[in-house]
This record gives structure tokens, C-alpha cells and sequence, in this order.
């Protein structure tokens, strides 16, 4: 029973992991952007819920009306003014710059709300759990997991089924021609970015509410994410919610072994998974 | 008189330290076919871009309607009405054919060219329209990258060696379709290597050589002997 319940609860942890991974997926499918500074977002997102839920007295979970779209403008400012000219047939100054602002975020939230851990109390909820026959599964993870496959099908249905993600299919396969369709790439980037954050913003909310946060955790969950997206195989968002639920269910599955090998198994599947398919479980098929 | 709607003047273009086209000279009046030809590497593909604005090229050496568009985007210049069909067709392969014509009418020009236009030009499109754009044939590829260029109802279409890698019936094809295209008064630059072709669909020709216009005239006077030299610049 142990065992069946730590699955359980890796597979909805997993959830959490494939909504840091989302964002990150999109970028690099539409752009070819590895995002360093994507666990930052993440924690800035949180902060940023925090200062909403303080200042407005809102629930964590209202507070994505206002947390979600900030997110999404930064994204796209942050695209226009930055990120986009740092892309081109180097893929260095990518990488460079957003390590850049990932010490840049990491500084500034140092600055403006301290190095003390934080949490956003969305108060019942946070303890709130339902009977599974004999488990008990908490809302909130339930919650999360729910989201988060809602995330992964919105994502996919604005990716398949919209003009906005015909633009992104477009100008991921090929700029020049794209831009002869009267696409500008760069704004298409920002809008892809916006996107990418405004998921940012739920992932980041979701961790507030589950642990405590402070301004240095977004290495960690960079690499969950990163994690996620390579084991389900770049390019499929089903795959990297897949990907999330094996790295979720590993690190259970090994804190239920030895409460200190949680980190590590998670790795370890990681490691496995990209030695037998080093192109991920579910790799995109290319025409 | 006809007005030209395309004025180049001086045109340079480069890849990197590269020069590949030397104070280029080249008009296209309104509503005439034009033909360009010249051997491989001469500067025809990187003249057509730089129409559509993919290179990047002084405001005033591209004039079209008399207004400078030689430092606008490629976006910008779709906008105004030019269209380009790229060398090698360069379909989106995440793109279902319906997708890639979709898309080519995202530019929002109003015009006689719409979806079910281009599937009555070409019917075979309509049969495959939900399938992926790689899978069709070279030809039936070729007629999707047309038919994505149609699709923004331009007034200057652009095309870069539609024939190249086809068999010859489904050049046929291709060609018969272009009066259907261009009779309704839309202008084309066509580039061509096959020179009897490129006479044929054409009021006048331009032969490229080095990046510089070896020869420019009537396609119903120009000698044999003037395009063969113009051609491979043999004395
Ligand atoms: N991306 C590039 N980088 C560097 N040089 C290039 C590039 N593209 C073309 N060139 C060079 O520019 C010159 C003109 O090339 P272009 O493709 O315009 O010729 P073309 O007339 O279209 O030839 P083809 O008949 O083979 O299509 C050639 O010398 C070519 O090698
Ligand atoms: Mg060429």
C-alpha cells in the first residue's frame, strides 16, 4: 500500500514538474531557445503571487488573474528587448543571457523581499484531502495535477488547432519563409514567450502554495523541468507531462526507499531514460 | 507607356564578405511577365530575395510602386502585395497542405485568390489537403507553394525555378496553370534556367552573369547567339 501510495503521489507531483516544463518545451520548440533563467520565472511568479495575495487579500489561486498576464507581459517585453537579439546561428548568446538574468532575477528578489523562505497560504486547501479507498490524496495535489493536464491540452490544441500556433509551427520550421507569409518573428518569439510564462506563472503559483520558496530554488526546478522535457522527448507536450510523471514517481518511489534518495532517483531515471532513448520516450515524429 | 510597378536600381547584395550582386539595374512593368535567366550562381536567387526583403539592401535600390521597400522585412513586403515562390518550394514540413495555404493568406490582402480558388486551379490539393505537405510529390508540392503564395493576393509574384526537379509532364502542368495566374493582371518574375521556356511565358528577359545584367530584351527578339554569350559570358 505504501508503495502504491507513493506512486500515486509521484504521479500527481509529476503534474507540478510538467507545468515547469511546459514553458520551457515551447520555447525551445518554436525558437530553439534554452532558457536558463526559466526556474527564476518560476520563482519570480511565486513571488510575484505573494506580493498579490498580501497587498489584494486574494486567494493564491485568484491571484493567477493578475499573476498569469504580468507573466505573460514580461514574457513579451522580455522577448522584444532581449532575448530577441540574442538569437541567431549561435546558440551561445542564448544560453549566456539568460544565465545572465537568472543572476540578475535571483539578485533582485534578494533585494525586494529578503533571502527568508515564503509560502502562500491558501489556507484550507493546502490541507484539504479525499478518501481513494484506502489512500488519502490531498486536493491540492489533485488540483495541481488537474491544471496541469489542462495546461498541457490547452497548450496543444492553441499548437494544432489555432492560427496562433500555425504561426509557431511555421516559424519553427523555417524563419525566412515564415516572414514571407507576413509573419514577423519577432513578435511571433514574444508572443510564444508570453505564452510560455503565462504557464510559468501557474507553475509558479502552484509551488508557492505546495512548499515554501525563497530566491534561490529556481536552479532546481530548471532542471526538474528540463528533466521532464527530455524524458518525454523534445517536442511533445503529452510527452513531457509523461516525462513529469516518471521524474515525479522516481523521486517518491526513492524517498520511499530512503526519505534522502529523493533527489537522486530522480536523476537516476533521468540518466536512464537518456541513455536508452537518448531522444526521449516520446519523441516528436518529423514528417 | 506602361508603368513600371518594380524599379531596382544599383542593387548590391551580400553574403557576408561575399558580394553577390554588382549595381544590379532591373525594371518590371505593370501587369507583364518577366523572365530572368542565367547560369547556376549567377545571382538569381539572391535577386529574388532581395525583392522580398530577405536580404538586406539599401531603402531606395528597390522601389516598388514608386515607394523605397529595399530595407523593409520580408513581412513588410508581403504586405504590400509581393509574393515569393521560393527556390526548392520550402513548404512548412508541421504544416498540413491546407495549413501552408492557410497560412500564405494570413498577410489579409483582399483579391481573387482564396482557398477554394487554389483548389480549383489545382484540384489534387483539395483531395490532399489534410495531409502532411511532405508526402505529396515534388509537382503537387510545387503547385502548394504556389498556391501559398497566391493565397495573399499579391500584385507581384515571384518565381524562383518552379520547374527545377520536376519531370517534364508536370512542368507541363505547372505552366499551362500560369496564364490562369497572371492573366488577371498580376505582374510575375519568373526565373527560369530552361531558356526556351522562359522566352515562351515572357514579354522580356534578363540574363544574369556574375551578379550583373548580361543582357536585357524583348523574349521575342532576342538572338540565340546574344543569349548564349550573355549566358556564359563566352566572347
Ligand atoms: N547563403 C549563402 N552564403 C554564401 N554565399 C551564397 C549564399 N547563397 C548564395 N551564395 C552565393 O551567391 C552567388 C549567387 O547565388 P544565387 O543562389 O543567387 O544564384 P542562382 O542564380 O540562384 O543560382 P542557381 O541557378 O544555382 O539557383 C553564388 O556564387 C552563391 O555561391
Ligand atoms: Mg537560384
Amino acid at each position: 500500500m505504501e508503495w502504491i501510495n507513493a506512486i500515486l503521489q509521484g504521479t500527481l507531483l509529476g503534474g507540478l514538474y510538467a507545468l515547469f516544463a511546459a514553458g520551457l518545451s515551447l520555447i525551445f520548440g518554436v525558437m530553439r531557445l534554452v532558457n536558463i533563467a526559466h526556474g527564476d520565472l518560476i520563482v519570480l511568479a511565486a513571488y510575484l503571487g505573494l506580493t498579490t495575495t498580501v497587498m489584494l487579500g486574494l486567494h493564491p489561486l485568484v491571484a493567477l488573474i493578475v499573476v498569469v498576464p504580468a507573466m505573460a507581459g514580461i514574457g513579451y517585453v522580455l522577448q522584444r528587448a532581449v532575448l530577441n537579439q540574442t538569437l541567431g546561428d549561435d546558440i551561445l548568446p542564448p544560453l549566456l543571457v539568460t544565465f545572465g538574468l537568472s543572476v540578475i532575477i535571483q539578485n533582485a528578489l534578494l533585494e525586494g523581499y529578503s533571502a527568508d523562505p515564503q509560502k502562500l497560504d491558501a489556507g484550507a486547501l493546502e490541507t484539504a484531502s479525499i478518501a481513494l479507498g484506502p489512500l488519502a490524496v490531498g486536493v491540492l495535489p489533485l488540483l495541481t495535477f488537474a491544471i496541469a493536464v489542462a495546461v498541457v491540452a490547452g497548450l496543444q490544441w492553441t499548437f494544432y488547432r489555432t492560427a496562433l500556433g500555425r504561426a509557431f509551427r511555421a516559424v519553427s520550421d523555417n524563419q525566412d519563409i515564415a516572414q514571407l507569409m507576413g509573419l514577423n518573428k519577432r513578435h511571433v518569439f514574444g508572443q510564444a514567450m508570453a505564452l510560455a510564462l503565462a504557464v510559468t506563472a501557474v507553475a509558479g503559483l502552484l509551488l508557492g502554495i505546495r512548499t515554501s520558496f525563497d530566491p534561490s530554488i529556481g536552479g532546481g526546478r530548471l532542471i526538474f523541468g528540463f528533466e521532464a522535457v527530455i524524458i518525454g522527448g523534445l517536442g511533445n507536450l503529452w510527452g513531457t507531462l509523461a516525462g513529469g510523471i516518471i521524474l515525479g514517481v522516481a523521486q517518491t518511489l526513492g524517498a520511499a526507499i530512503n526519505p534522502g534518495w529523493q533527489l537522486l532517483a530522480g536523476h537516476l531515471a533521468f540518466l536512464i531514460v537518456l541513455a536508452v532513448r537518448p531522444n526521449g520516450l516520446f519523441p516528436r515524429i518529423s514528417g | 507607356m506602361p508603368e513600371p510597378i518594380l524599379n531596382i536600381s544599383k542593387l548590391e547584395a551580400f553574403y557576408g564578405d561575399f558580394q553577390a550582386l554588382y549595381g544590379l539595374d532591373l525594371t518590371v512593368d505593370e501587369g507583364e511577365v518577366l523572365a530572368i535567366i542565367g547560369a547556376n550562381g549567377a545571382g538569381k536567387t539572391t535577386l529574388l530575395r532581395s525583392i522580398a526583403g530577405l536580404m538586406r539592401n539599401g531603402p531606395d535600390q528597390i522601389r516598388y510602386r514608386n515607394q523605397p521597400i529595399g530595407a523593409l522585412r520580408a513581412d513588410q513586403v508581403a504586405a504590400r502585395g509581393l509574393a515569393l515562390v521560393p527556390e526548392g518550394r520550402q513548404l512548412f514540413p508541421s504544416l498540413s497542405v491546407e495549413e501552408n495555404l492557410i497560412i500564405g493568406g494570413r498577410v489579409g490582402r483582399k483579391g481573387p485568390w482564396s482557398l477554394s480558388k487554389v483548389y480549383e486551379l489545382f484540384p489534387i490539393l483539395d483531395e490532399r489537403k489534410h495531409q502532411a505537405s511532405t508526402s505529396l510529390s515534388g509537382g503537387q508540392q510545387q503547385m502548394v507553394a504556389i498556391g501559398r503564395a497566391l493565397m495573399s493576393n499579391p500584385d507581384l509574384i515571384l518565381f524562383d525555378e518552379i520547374s527545377l526537379g520536376l519531370a517534364p509532364i508536370i512542368i507541363k502542368d505547372i505552366y499551362d496553370a500560369l496564364p490562369g495566374i497572371v492573366g488577371g493582371g498580376m505582374s510575375a518574375v519568373i526565373v527560369e534556367q530552361d531558356v526556351t521556356k522562359a522566352l515562351a511565358v515572357s514579354s522580356r528577359v534578363y540574363c544574369l552573369q556574375d551578379g550583373r545584367v548580361s543582357l536585357e530584351g524583348a523574349s521575342s527578339t532576342v538572338s540565340r547567339e546574344d543569349i548564349s554569350r550573355a549566358y556564359f559570358g563566352i566572347e
